[in-house]
């Protein structure tokens, strides 16, 4: 017996005497004799609760996590501070233990955050229609490259390099079922030029991929390189940072038929990358077409407001091969973190805290901009988070500052090698002035050390 | 169960909860009030428009709701309150797998080290994590009986979609171009929306009358065009295809695939293992069989297991072990160098809060603990199965495929519904009224008026007696007094809603500002 399992031995036997079996084995008699397994599986015997704690807390300290230095890494997911609220209200059982609001006269919690939710997205996107949520981010473009296909029976997908480098890698990987080729337009000064983008974009062209702000940090003028998009007709998709959306134009009044993004940075933990939420707001004209999940308002027979998973026959379970996309299971907790943070903040705190993010960005940039050494890669406007070029070998600076406490940030070299000891950095509300004096100190002793070792450097560029 | 203790049969006296009008938090929201307080920004309080062009910033601020904490914390106990929920009740969702989710997984999910890691920490720093992951690999690849793991896949159907885009790279490296994707007229829907999403077109095979795949259609479907088979075993009728190593060889004779749904696995844990049946790669949902909490839809977690050949196509980057032979222990990297791999399927390295959660479970049950856990869901289906088969839920909800199930099973309420003209749906908001989620309904779509019934191991005896009471109970009811039934459920927070009214005009946000 297991601790989660109550069936006694005496149970046990009784059922199965109900059944009108001799033996647990007798219920495993359909399959064939050759494919059983015949022996114990080789994993080790299980262990105590508090074993199993002991052993996982000795694990997780050989990690270094954002508590135990100070972190300026970014790169989509980030280190807000998340209240303590969302803890409290996603652990009710309530939330944490149903299955997919299949029943929705016992669903009205669930469907009524969806529906919450989906007005908050409506309203960060600046569209329309906004679906309950996706798996995460650069997932969620793959949705709505698939959606875009659809709606122009078009393939070729554009994406600029400031897009994120795992959605565009997503991107890619999902082109292979797609049948598309996405093609990249290359930034400059760390920014889309709209020109170059209008090169790239042709009337075979079935969307376009901005990211705002791109990945570099930079904020891009939507607008404008919406403009040149839709000349031919593509569909118009914009990944941006949620945090971003409470002083950035937003998509939707930009002109965008999509937007999405990662939504880590509200109310959803660092977990090393998972679980999150992606985010999906759309145009009206693509309802119809739009992937996941959906919750809408209507009556029960008493005339009583409720909830229900509506517009089902966009979904698997009804359209099989037909459908706008194949997701089941999503990110519904973690959208109701989404929510509950974005209930905290409220209409002006939200503001406050993106302008809080911008002025103490704009600190950090100008002060490490001075550090002899460090270039920054765009003069472009930025949010949270901005890209630098080092005159030290990358590994060596960021082990200099690790061993002092502090994680300076994204490496870019796999990604951008185009930007040479490339740095991306981001700023929180949690990342003190005190910190980025630190971090500027840093850097400044890690590039003289670092410059001073020109053969390294060497071997680096 | 005794008509004293049968739940109200009509809605004349509204409950508390269904006199509490649905109040959405915008609704509450009073322009002023306020939750969070900010700390100071340390720095000159320059105007925002000198730094960011005012061309690129909002002109008004997005609506969201103004409420202090006291009200947000009622708002969603309230809201929650309105949620059936597996701490409850029983939630026999066929499919589903709807086990115990214990709660030492949340504590340890919640230590700083794994809740608070950056997912772009170097990975020198993030030794436990990768540890974690690759011991959970290891486990897996055990259960599942194939030799190497990828975690990335966030749910059941993104490792579905994982699946075929493997399937399609390795055609593609052996120089085929292959179309079509087999799958049995009982798979999920997920099946054919992966296959339409990889490219693939469908093809449905058969079901035989002994609710296994049809055998001769497979043979006449299966050529050098198929690319894939999808299959589930046992299937979504519960039922072990005992065909498997016959269909294994068909597939594999004309060069496909054999594609194997996890869904299913908290079935044979211990007891058979997918690769020895011959499939090629599989996925696992964290969600179902380990344990991870459902949060009503979300999150979950799909890894997929792979064979030797399928290997090189694994989605990047995978985590990887290197001895350094100097008795230091071993240490664990991210592997990007992975020139044959289909590439990413998500941003970062999973659902790593899943993964963490499934851990503990593994390490809690052991391997024997894993095989009793399939043992024990094997015999609670059965059991509920041999007390259905009585009275009147034998009567008028027989088994859809008369065949010893296991780990779930499939009634048909047809009968139901010619004699005493109770459908299904009716059934299940009747049962909503008794305290118990109802199962999965119509589905699968071969079998009429499906209720698909999964107790999983860790319900007791006690409530599988109670919830067989149930349905006898219902059909009572229907015998009596169908109407009952048919105007069901009276008890829940809201009755039958609108659907169709909800499609045809979709409300799906609150019109604000
Ligand atoms: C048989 C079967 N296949 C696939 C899936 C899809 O899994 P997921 O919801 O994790 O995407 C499910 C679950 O809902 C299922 O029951």
């Amino acid at each position: 017996m297991t601790r989660y399992t109550s069936a006694t031995n005496s149970d046990r036997e009784e059922m199965l005497a109900r059944i009108g079996v001799d033996s647990v084995d007798d219920l495993f008699s359909g399959i064939p004799e050759e494919l059983r397994l015949g022996r114990p599986l080789d994993l080790p015997d299980g262990l105590s609760e508090a074993e199993v704690f002991d052993r996982l807390r000795q694990m997780s300290a050989r990690n270094t996590d954002a508590d135990s230095e100070v972190s300026f890494l970014g790169a989509g997911m980030y280190d807000h501070y998340v209240p303590a609220i969302v803890e409290t209200i996603i652990s009710r059982s309530e939330f944490l233990t149903p299955y997919t609001p299949y029943q929705p006269e016992v669903s009205q919690g669930g469907l009524q955050t969806m529906f919450e939710f989906q007005t908050a997205m409506s309203e960060l996107t600046g569209l329309p229609v906004a679906n309950a949520g996706l798996y995460e981010g650069p997932s969620t473009a793959a949705a709505a490259a698939y959606l875009a296909i659809g709606a122009t029976g078009r393939k070729k997908l554009v994406a600029t390099r400031g897009v994120h480098p795992h959605t565009r890698e997503v991107l890619e990987t999902y082109s292979a079922g797609y049948g598309s080729e996405v093609v990249e337009v290359d930034l400059e000064d760390g920014v889309t030029q709209a020109a170059a983008l209008a090169e790239a974009v042709d009337d075979d062209t079935a969307a376009v991929f901005l990211q705002q702000p791109n990945f570099l940090g930079s904020v891009e003028d939507i607008e404008a390189l919406t403009e040149v998009s839709k000349a031919h007709g593509a569909l118009v998709v914009v990944a941006c940072d949620p945090m971003a959306l409470s002083i950035l134009k937003p998509p939707g009044q930009c002109g965008a038929d999509i937007a999405f993004g990662e939504g880590q940075p509200l109310g959803n933990r660092l977990d090393y990358g998972g679980p999150s939420f992606g985010f999906f707001g759309a145009a009206e004209e693509h309802l119809r077409r739009m992937p996941g999940r959906i919750a809408g308002q209507t009556t029960d027979v008493d005339g009583r407001r409720g909830f229900v998973l509506t517009l089902q026959t966009r979904e698997q379970h009804i359209r099989r091969e037909k459908a706008t996309h194949n997701i089941c299971t999503a990110q519904a907790l973690n959208s109701l973190a989404g929510m509950i943070h974005l209930a905290w903040l409220g209409k002006r705190g939200f503001v406050e805290l993106g302008e809080l993010l911008v002025r103490r960005t704009a600190y950090a940039r100008s002060k490490l901009a001075e550090v002899p050494g460090v270039s920054l890669v765009s003069d472009a406007p930025v949010v949270r988070e901005f890209a630098l070029s080092l005159d030290a070998p990358i590994g060596e600076v960021l082990d200099l500052c690790a061993a002092e406490g502090v994680a300076a940030g994204y490496r870019l070299d796999r990604e951008y090698p185009e930007i040479e000891n490339g740095l991306l950095v981001a700023i929180t509300e949690r990342r003190s002035v005190g910190d980025i004096d630190k971090l500027a100190e840093l850097l400044g002793r890690a590039v003289s050390v670092g410059s001073e070792a020109p053969r390294e450097k060497e071997a680096v560029s | 169960m005794s008509p004293q203790t049968a739940p109200p049969s009509t809605a004349e006296v509204p409950t508390a909860q269904q006199r509490d009008h649905a109040t959405t938090i915008y609704e509450r929201s009073v322009p002023g009030r306020r939750a969070a307080d900010l700390p100071a920004a340390g720095v000159p309080e320059t105007p925002i428009e000198e730094l960011i062009p005012k061309s690129l910033l909002r002109e008004r601020p997005a609506e969201l709701p103004e409420i202090a904490e006291p009200e947000i914390v009622r708002h969603y106990n309230r809201l929650s309150r309105r949620n059936f929920d597996l701490d409850t009740g029983m939630y026999p969702l066929g499919s589903c797998t709807m086990k115990h989710n214990p709660r030492l997984n949340e504590r340890v999910a919640a230590l700083p080290g794994h809740a608070r890691l950056h997912p772009a920490q170097d990975p020198r720093r993030a030794q436990g994590a990768l540890e974690l992951m690759w011991n959970l690999q290891q486990s897996l690849a055990e259960i599942c009986g194939l030799p190497h793991v990828s975690l990335q896949p966030s749910a059941g159907s993104h490792g579905e979609l994982a699946g075929l885009l493997l399937t399609r790279a390795y055609h593609a490296d052996r120089g085929e171009q292959r179309t079509k994707v087999l799958t049995p007229d009982t798979a999920h829907g997920t099946n054919p929306a992966t296959v339409s999403m990889a490219g693939y077109e469908v093809v449905r095979v058969a079901t035989s009358e002994q609710g296994g795949v049809d055998m001769d259609d497979l043979r006449e479907k299966a050529d050098d065009q198929v690319a894939c088979l999808m299959l589930t075993n046992p299937n979504t009728l519960g039922l072990f295809d005992e065909n498997i190593a016959e269909i294994a060889e068909i597939l594999h004779s004309v060069g496909g695939t054999l594609y194997y749904d996890g869904a299913n696995l908290n079935a044979i844990m211990g007891r058979s293992r997918p690769g020895d049946m011959g499939f090629d790669i599989v996925h696992v949902n964290l969600h179902k069989s380990f344990s991870q909490p459902h949060g009503g839809g979300g999150p979950g977690s799909g890894p997929i297991a792979v064979s030797d050949r399928i290997e090189p196509f694994l989605p990047k980057p995978q985590v990887v072990r290197t001895s350094e032979g100097n008795g230091s222990g071993p240490t664990f990297d991210l592997d990007y160098d992975r020139p044959k791999a289909i590439g990413r399927l998500r941003g970062f390295q999973g659902n790593f809060g899943v993964f963490v959660r499934s851990y503990a479970y593994i390490l809690s049950l052991g391997g024997d603990g894993l095989q009793e856990a399939s043992e024990t869901s094997v015999l609670n289906a059965n059991y509920l199965l041999s007390r259905l088969s009585e009275g009147r839920t034998g009567k008028y909800l027989p088994l859809g495929v008369d065949r010893r199930p296991m780990h779930e099973f499939v009634l048909s309420a047809s009968k139901a519904k010619d004699d005493l003209g109770v459908k299904t749906l009716d059934i299940a908001k009747r049962i909503l009224d008794f305290g118990f989620h109802p199962p999965t309904v119509y589905f699968p779509l071969l079998i009429e008026e499906a209720l698909l019934m999964e107790p999983t191991e860790t319900e007791t005896r006690e409530t599988l007696d109670d919830f067989a009471d149930t349905l006898e109970a219902v059909l009572e009811e229907a015998e009596s007094d169908p109407a009952i039934v048919t105007g069901a459920p009276y008890t829940t927070p809201v009755r039958r809603l609108d659907e169709a009214g909800a499609a045809r005009d979709p409300v799906i946000r609150q019109p604000l500002g």
